[in-house]
């Protein structure tokens, strides 16, 4: 399945390639530790324009859902999932993403995720399925 | 308290024809709209010094984007003083803020401003090989990066996120959501323009075709073809003008406290909006209790349910409630709510209908929907999602 594909540049790369080894990334301020996305060349906490570019769990939160049924892109045939996802280090680091592996009548605000990726082009996709082992149940309420 | 908004006044308002289809040249709806607002003011091309618009032209934009400034003020060979347009406004009524501005600070006594769209016919020129993409195969970015490839293409999709986050955390039923979309069929009914006047029953609503959970196809706007026009006038102009009496402004909220962002802001409501509403308020001794009516953007049902909280006319997490039955929200109820049909029902107005609605209430001239008993105060809304703007407006 073909896919509007993002552009990529020297800010964005290592995002959207960073699935190549199967890992997510985000840049994180190393001055104040905040976590930044998307990814801005100064930190919107502590204004430092330090950072780097680290590895993260692959693990989120549902945060917000939406079974999607109207078609919009040709090459997506609806019904498919899109998510607003929370990653684990960091709440308000959030992903719009695809929801995968999961039956619609499982899909619950708050339920734990684990990142996977989908390869088009160049582009790593990062989407999430539900987490294999749930360690915890978080409420949603962050 | 003075103010700004005390300086500037509404003296016209015109709009085009409205409907699905109607294959017209987009700059014909603007003019329509344009003369008609002057004529509406007694006012000639001659004494219109200032031009403003949202979002002007913008390329790619497709039927979003009818008109700009430049074009307006070639066409009707205009002579402003002062112009303006652009995308990044506080909401599409951000124009109107621009233009009291204009008017407060001494640029200008009477600027045009105006509203286009033309989507619906846009769309048809599209199926029938007349527009064609230009490009295709490009690769996003400007902020669509982060959420087309996902098939997020849609604001139902982003809209529809957080809807269901908010009906997660407080219980918000569909039924409860769909009195926005009852009740604004039930008002288009009474509004000569409206593209949908049939009656809807709450069946009807909870059995359309769903478009992105738990959004349904009468939760959403209806792209329409359309320009809606006002002049924003210096107060001291008024007397001269041709009702001798206009629709004053008390207060405006523009303020944006939020991320700019449609999933790195807060999700429990849509962004945007807190920032305006709370603005608002700070500027009036006014109280929600003051308020005769409101004119609340409705690009989406949960759009409107977000500007009734934020507005404080019910509290956090209590709307569902405060819409339950849909009598509160009625012409003839404590809070009448959009009484044209707003976008769910008259059209995709974008903004510039919500102001048009309160003028016409707040002048009595509203014929067969007129809101009984004089109101003397309206809020008119646009945005959310990305930063909106409310106005506070008042009879003559």
């Amino acid at each position: 399945m073909k896919r509007p594909l993002p552009m990529l540049t020297d800010s964005n790369r290592f995002f959207w390639t960073s699935g190549a080894d199967g890992k997510l990334r985000f840049v994180r301020c190393t001055a104040c530790q905040n976590y930044i996305h998307p990814p801005v060349p100064v930190c919107n906490n502590c204004l430092s324009m330090e950072q780097e570019v680290v590895a993260v769990s692959g693990r989120a939160t549902l945060a917000a859902v939406t079974v999607n049924h109207q078609m919009w892109i040709p090459s997506m045939e609806p019904p498919y999932v899109v998510g607003i996802v929370e990653i684990e280090e960091q709440g308000s680091v959030r992903l719009t993403t695809n929801i995968v592996r999961c039956d619609e009548s499982d899909l619950s605000i708050g339920m734990s995720l684990e990142v996977e990726f989908e390869e088009y082009e160049d582009v790593f996709l990062p989407v999430f399925r539900p987490l294999a082992t749930a360690i915890d149940s978080p409420s949603g309420e962050r | 308290m003075e103010k700004f908004e005390h300086s500037a006044a509404v003296t016209g308002m015109g709009m085009s024809e409205v409907g699905r289809r109607l294959m017209r040249d987009p700059m014909a709806l603007t003019v329509d709209a344009s003369l008609a607002a002057m004529a509406d003011a007694g006012l000639t091309r001659e004494d219109i010094d200032g031009v403003c618009t949202y979002p002007g032209m913008v390329p790619g934009a497709g039927g979003f984007s009818g008109a700009g400034a430049h074009d307006l003020m070639d066409t009707l060979r205009l002579k402003p003083n002062w112009h303006n347009s652009g995308l990044e406004q506080a909401g599409q009524l951000g124009s109107i803020v621009a233009a009291m501005m204009a008017v407060a600070t001494g640029l200008c006594r009477h600027v045009l401003c105006f509203r286009t769209v033309w989507e619906a016919t846009y769309v048809q020129l599209q199926r029938t090989g007349q527009i064609r993409h230009s490009g295709g195969g490009g690769r996003l970015s400007g902020g669509m990066e982060w959420r087309i490839p996902y098939g997020a293409a849609s604001a139902a999709n982003w809209i529809g996120m957080y809807c269901s986050r908010y009906m997660h955390d407080y219980g918000l039923t569909k039924e409860q959501l769909g009195q926005i979309a009852i009740n604004g069929r039930k008002n288009a009914a009474l509004t000569p323009y409206a593209v949908y006047k049939d009656p809807m029953t709450m069946e009807d609503y909870l059995n359309a075709r769903m478009v992105s959970t738990p959004l349904s196809l009468f939760d959403c706007d209806v792209p329409c073809d359309a320009s809606v026009a006002f002049i924003i006038s210096h107060k001291d102009t008024v007397k001269d003008c041709r009702r001798g009496r206009a629709v004053g402004f008390e207060a405006v909220g523009t303020a944006n406290t939020e991320r700019v962002s449609w999933d790195q802001g807060d999700l429990r409501y849509l962004t945007g909006i807190e920032g305006a509403a709370d603005m608002l308020w700070s500027r009036t001794d006014l109280q929600t209790q003051d308020i005769d009516m409101v004119q609340l953007y409705d690009g989406f049902s949960f759009n409107a349910l977000c500007w009734l909280e934020k507005l404080g006319f019910c509290g956090v997490g209590e709307a569902g409630a405060f819409l339950e039955g849909g009598q509160r929200i009625a012409r003839d109820g404590e809070l009448p709510m959009n009484t044209n049909g707003g976008q769910l029902s008259a059209g995709r107005l974008h903004g510039y209908g919500f102001l048009h609605e309160a003028c016409v209430q707040l002048l009595g001239e509203a014929g067969d929907r007129q809101v009984p008993n004089s109101p003397q105060t309206a809020i008119a809304s646009s945005g959310g999602g990305v930063p909106g703007s409310a106005l506070l407006l008042t009879a003559p």
